[in-house]
């Protein structure tokens, strides 16, 4: 059912010899043009998930009661996770309402977009191509630190990335420390922490699958056991698979408030 | 969806496709279309979704804080009747024993009462019943006396063979025979005799 496993196939036999192992690039599939500004099948798979996303919740609390029916409390589950859970627990009663949105639209996201690499017929992690995590790293940046800015003030907001009470001479290790952290490793960590999981992941399931496919159909008795075991590997990967993009999610937005969090106190 | 032949075109394109050899290098157009992606759904969840859970969440709140004032209201009320009932009550109870009290005296009283009143009755009547006597006596005394009178007069007469039938007479000597009776110098058993001896 898979189109990536359909693909593999076809090319495996167009070969007509040897294994070839899943690669990187097994992850660009455009679907209308191609190079950079080609519409590749992630994309696709994002716009069904947000048609879905902003489906489901408009519909469930368009008429939002007091008493809330099905739709609405599963909704109500959700989002009393990130808001109470993340955006509460994180930046505090007092003004974590205002990022709420934000919080749970990141989490929407990347949650069903994720669960996309294992639901049929989708099976392809949308954020195993780097350029969307980047994106929302890149979003999540620019948020934290105008946040931060518009909050102290330019060199405030400098002046608060050094934790107070350090003796000066420390000042040397610190300053640049303080730099990459807030500057380079938080958004590059905050793509490439989601996006190496996604690619990992489906590459992880595409050569347990393929792999087992390729030993049941070519290989001798002896392999065909070896590729029922393999296959038998896939399902059990495939529901830790499930754990993992859930996890991710999870990671993500908490990471995003504790961000901001840390741009609206006033410590450091 | 996807024929055979898009897939080889797909496969022939991905080997020189941007992130094929270095999967971290991201592909522009994936990640504007991701960040606009974003944006819109953002701008749906904070638009229709986020205002109408926080409108719900703050009625509920709004119904249960509501509730649970009208409980808090309900509950005063009834502690308020209860106090009005218990000193109703109480009251109730002082007044019974008051009236009990106040029974027990007219009680009392109406026995000492009815017993003076016996009394002065009994008392009345002791007295109406002396004085009657009394009089009766004395009646009976007058009218013993002009009987004992006349039958002495006429015994006499009829012994003396005189008329003893003259007023004047009469009286004097039944005045005196009285006198003489009362002072004992005759006793009325030896009437015939004295009588007898006066006339000799």
């Amino acid at each position: 059912m898979s189109f990536t496993v359909q693909a593999m196939a076809a090319s495996g036999s167009a070969e007509g010899g040897g294994f070839e192992a899943p690669s990187p690039a097994d992850f660009y599939q455009p679907l209308i043009g191609s190079g950079q500004w080609a519409f590749t099948r992630p994309m696709l798979l994002m716009i069904i998930s947000i048609i879905f996303i902003a489906g489901f919740l408009i519909a469930t609390t368009r008429k939002a009661a007091v008493v809330p029916g099905k739709g609405q409390w599963l909704t109500e589950q959700v989002y009393n996770f990130v808001r109470n859970s993340v955006a509460q627990d994180t930046i505090g009663s007092k003004e974590f309402i205002k990022y709420v949105p934000l919080l749970f639209s990141l989490f929407m996201l990347i949650l069903v977009n994720n669960l996309f690499g294992i639901i049929p017929p989708f099976q392809y992690p949308t954020f195993s191509r780097v350029g969307f995590p980047i994106g929302l790293a890149l979003l999540v940046y620019v948020i934290y630190h105008a946040i931060g800015i518009k909050r102290k003030g330019v060199a405030g907001y400098f002046k608060g990335l050094i934790p107070s009470g350090l003796p000066k001479g420390i000042y040397v290790l610190i300053i640049p420390l303080e730099l990459i952290t807030y500057f380079i490793t938080r958004p590059v960590t905050l793509a490439l922490r989601l996006f190496g999981n996604m690619f990992a992941g489906h590459m992880l399931l595409l050569l347990f699958i393929l792999g087992g496919q390729y030993m049941v159909l070519e290989g001798g008795p002896g392999l065909k056991v070896a590729g029922i075991g393999s296959w038998l590997l896939a399902f059990v990967m495939t529901v830790f698979e499930a754990l993992i993009e859930f996890l991710q999610a999870y990671i993500f937005t908490l990471l995003a408030a504790t961000y901001i969090a840390d741009s609206l106190s006033n410590e450091h | 969806m996807h024929t055979n032949a898009a897939i080889a075109a797909g496969l022939k394109a991905a080997e020189e496709g941007p992130g094929v050899k270095v999967p971290i290098i991201p592909a522009w157009g994936e990640l504007i279309f991701g960040i606009v992606a974003f944006l819109v759904l953002l701008f749906l969840i904070q638009r229709f979704v986020v205002p109408r859970l926080e409108q719900a969440y703050a009625e509920r709140t709004a119904a249960i804080e509501g509730g649970m004032e009208q409980a808090g209201e309900a509950q005063r009320q009834a502690e308020a009747a209860k106090q009005q009932y218990e000193d109703q009550l109480r009251g109730a109870q002082d007044e019974a024993a008051k009236i009990r009290e106040d029974a027990r005296s007219q009680g009392a009283q109406i026995v000492a009462d009815s017993r003076e009143q016996a009394n002065a009755e009994a008392q009345r009547i002791i007295d109406n019943a002396h004085k009657q006597i009394a009089a009766e006596r004395q009646q009976a005394a007058v009218s013993l006396r002009s009987d004992v009178g006349r039958l002495s007069t006429d015994l006499a007469s009829k012994i003396v063979g005189e008329s003893l039938h003259d007023d004047v007479r009469q009286r004097g000597i039944v005045e005196r025979f009285l006198g003489e009776l009362e002072a004992g110098k005759v006793t009325p058993t030896k009437v015939g005799s004295t009588s007898g001896e006066a006339g000799a």
